[in-house]
């Protein structure tokens, strides 16, 4: 199974991935002649790191703008304005050939493996294909080579001549993750990649991330909603809310003692599958607001339950700062 | 133990296709009484939507509820009832709301009017007086300014905002059993427990009767006083909220407990359910669960276990040979993990 693959340069814990002031805007088109007449401000100004050999897990509700970013970062979409450097290297103005020596390097696996599988090739063909574009094996070698990257994610040789609709959803997981690692990369985004599995089948594909993680020194972004999966697979957590960070720290103290009243009601709201205990719940009342028309001030302030809530809130943007502990928050009440 | 509202009994709803009778529910029992709220939690294909459609008989071919099945609604077999009478059971006596809102609304109608209008069928209400209920149901269910919300038409709204007009509507007529398939899963998290926050309150102060349908075991921790899992379209585990959590007996309810990870704390490593959930084509002989459970034996491989008629039952052989449920099963399934 463990295969000797080839170490990332540089020392575990130094940064893989810096982001800085990543922001995505959508235009919002009018009328007959599309013109704009708004903003999407779908991500506003995020930045984080994510290490060597680590999990970074994004997470936030729906509109928060993870998975924008994450996209972002790959240029899978193209960012309007910030800095991502990759491995010391500025992301954002490679020219094609170097965009495919990123895509070498980082991965990504999406939440919907069926969706992101072509359903006319064969898993051995996808796979082959892979290995031919990126020059990496022919012939027997490919073959050798496809014989093991279905053995890493726990799939059979044979699987390999066999088409997506064969398998189940957890198997079909699994293909996209050794679609994945096929170009051997140091890095993958894996996008809510157990939000659409059964419930039976979930603790599967984590428990094989997280082998995978160990046994190829991978570093991940893992972007999902649920705090649950965070929690469980997490090193470090970077919690969005309206398209920018809020709250940001090591996954053990963002759990135990959360700073921002967004990450407290989050937290706070996500049902345990135990005995019923009495839990203090902090109720956020309204619904997250729209990214083309965010409120002014503290993104979260219409919703907050803060006692100390007033008029800065309402008026002035707060930035991350530190909280201790390694971690940071945007409130300023923190 | 007071007399049940709703008593299902046998329920076998099969669709019957050119290969075969594909047997969602397979034959299914439970009772619901006044004021409790039941909790039936599976994975995708274990029959817990097909069985709630079936309570209203809404099921259309080619599936069909087989002869002997039984739904009773008080004490009228349903079953038994022709389909103009069913429609004065369905949105009045017993209601339902389902995981998508939008696709449950009609788009063209205003939210008003689709609460007025059952209210008029149902209550043979005058126009005036089913729209004052209708705004009377948004104010209950917390829909801000409901004199204005009631002009709004389903997009305008938010699917929190969606999920909350689908309950006043669903709740206009005082229906004595509630069926909520997933109300909550396509909401966010915070949405989420404000709408369970809001379906225990109104239980609470309307007395009814509620089933509750998901796949989230904290859900279903959360909402309900009894919980029956769904495993292959059979019931296999039946208990209070607190026996089924607290000491799981089927060896599926246990996996699952073991193999979800939690937001109170990082477990080591999460244990794991082999295989995958089977397809109601073609459910495996015997014991529907053996090819997957790690305490399977001879016996679950031959012989279908039956599920006792006790408040408290779990459909598996370990009942009668608890000795074979040893210690360290789950952890020793890791090397079956790659089968998957």
């Amino acid at each position: 199974m463990k295969r000797p693959w080839p170490r990332p340069d540089g020392d575990a814990g130094s940064a893989l991935i810096e982001v800085r002031d990543l922001t995505k805007h959508f235009p919002i088109r009018s009328g007959v002649f599309g013109r704009t007449v708004g903003q999407i401000r779908a991500v506003d100004g995020v930045s984080f790191q994510v290490r060597r050999g680590e999990t970074l897990a994004l997470v936030g509700e729906s509109g928060s703008g993870k998975t924008t970013a994450a996209l972002s970062l790959l240029r899978l979409m193209e960012p309007t304005a910030g800095v991502v450097t990759f491995d010391g290297q500025n992301a954002l103005t490679l020219d094609r050939p170097g965009l495919k020596r990123l895509r070498r390097k980082a991965q990504i696996i999406f939440q919907d493996p069926f969706a992101s599988l072509n359903p006319r090739l064969t898993v051995g063909t996808m796979l082959r294909e892979i290995l031919h574009v990126h020059g990496l094996a022919r012939g027997a070698a490919a073959e050798a080579r496809v014989g093991e990257l279905l053995a890493l994610v726990g799939l059979h040789a044979a699987d390999a001549m066999r088409y997506p609709h064969q398998f189940s959803g957890g198997q079909r997981q699994r293909i996209g993750i050794a679609r994945a690692l096929a170009v051997e990369p140091e890095f993958i985004i894996a996008d809510e990649p157990v939000s659409a599995l059964d419930v039976s089948v979930q603790a599967q594909v984590l428990n094989l991330l997280a082998d995978l993680q160990r046994n190829l020194h991978l570093t991940y972004l893992f972007i999902t909603h649920d705090l649950s999966v965070v929690r469980q697979i997490a090193d470090r957590v970077a919690v969005m809310y309206l398209g920018r960070v809020v709250e940001t720290g090591r996954c053990e103290s963002l759990f135990e003692s959360p700073r921002h009243p967004y990450t407290r009601a989050l937290l706070a709201a996500v049902p345990v599958p135990e005995v019923r205990r009495t839990r203090s719940r902090v109720l956020l009342s309204g619904d997250i607001a729209s990214p083309a028309n965010p409120p002014p001030g503290c993104p979260f302030h219409p919703r907050c339950p803060h006692p100390d809530k007033d008029e800065i809130c309402r008026t002035a943007v707060p930035g991350l700062r530190d909280v201790g502990g390694a971690g940071q928050a945007a409130c300023h009440k923190a | 133990m007071s007399e049940a509202v709703l008593r299902i009994e046998n329920l076998r709803t099969y669709f019957h296709s050119t290969d075969g009778p594909v047997r969602a529910v397979d034959g299914v029992s439970f009772e619901l009484r006044p004021g409790e709220t039941l909790g039936i939690v599976g994975e995708s294909g274990c029959g817990k939507s097909i069985t709630c459609l079936s309570v209203l008989r809404l099921i259309d071919p080619p599936g069909r509820i087989e002869p002997g099945s039984a739904i009773w609604l008080r004490d009228r077999n349903l079953m038994n009832e022709p389909e103009a009478a069913l429609r004065q059971v369905r949105g009045n006596q017993v209601s339902m709301i389902f995981q998508e809102p939008l696709s449950s609304l009609n788009p063209v109608w205003t939210i008003g009017e689709q609460i007025a209008e059952a209210v008029r069928l149902h209550r043979k209400a005058g126009s005036a007086e089913a729209r004052a209920r209708a705004v009377e149901m948004l104010r209950l269910v917390g829909i801000p300014d409901p004199e204005q919300s009631v002009n709004s038409y389903p997009h305008q709204f938010s699917g929190g905002m969606r999920q909350r007009a689908m309950i006043a509507m669903a709740l206009a007529c005082d229906p004595a059993v509630l069926l909520a398939d997933e109300p909550t899963t396509a909401l966010d998290v915070t949405i989420q427990a404000q709408i369970l926050e809001l379906l225990a309150n109104l239980q609470r102060t309307l007395g009814m009767a509620m089933i509750f349908v998901s796949h989230d075991l904290g859900v279903i921790a959360e909402i309900a006083d009894r919980v029956i899992v769904m495993y292959a379209g059979q019931v296999v585990e039946r208990g209070t909220t607190d026996e089924l959590f607290r000491d799981p007996k089927h060896p599926y309810t246990e996996g699952l407990l073991r193999s979800i990870p939690r937001v109170t704390q990082k477990l080591r490593r999460l244990a794991v359910i082999p295989g995958s959930v089977p397809s109601p084509r073609s459910w495996p002989p015997a014991c529907r669960f053996h090819p997957r459970c790690p305490y399977a034996w001879e016996r679950c491989r031959s012989e279908a276990p039956p599920l006792a008629a006790h408040e408290r039952a779990g459909r598996c052989w370990l009942d009668s040979e608890p000795e074979r449920r040893v210690a360290g099963a789950w952890d020793a399934l890791g090397g079956r993990e790659a089968q998957a």
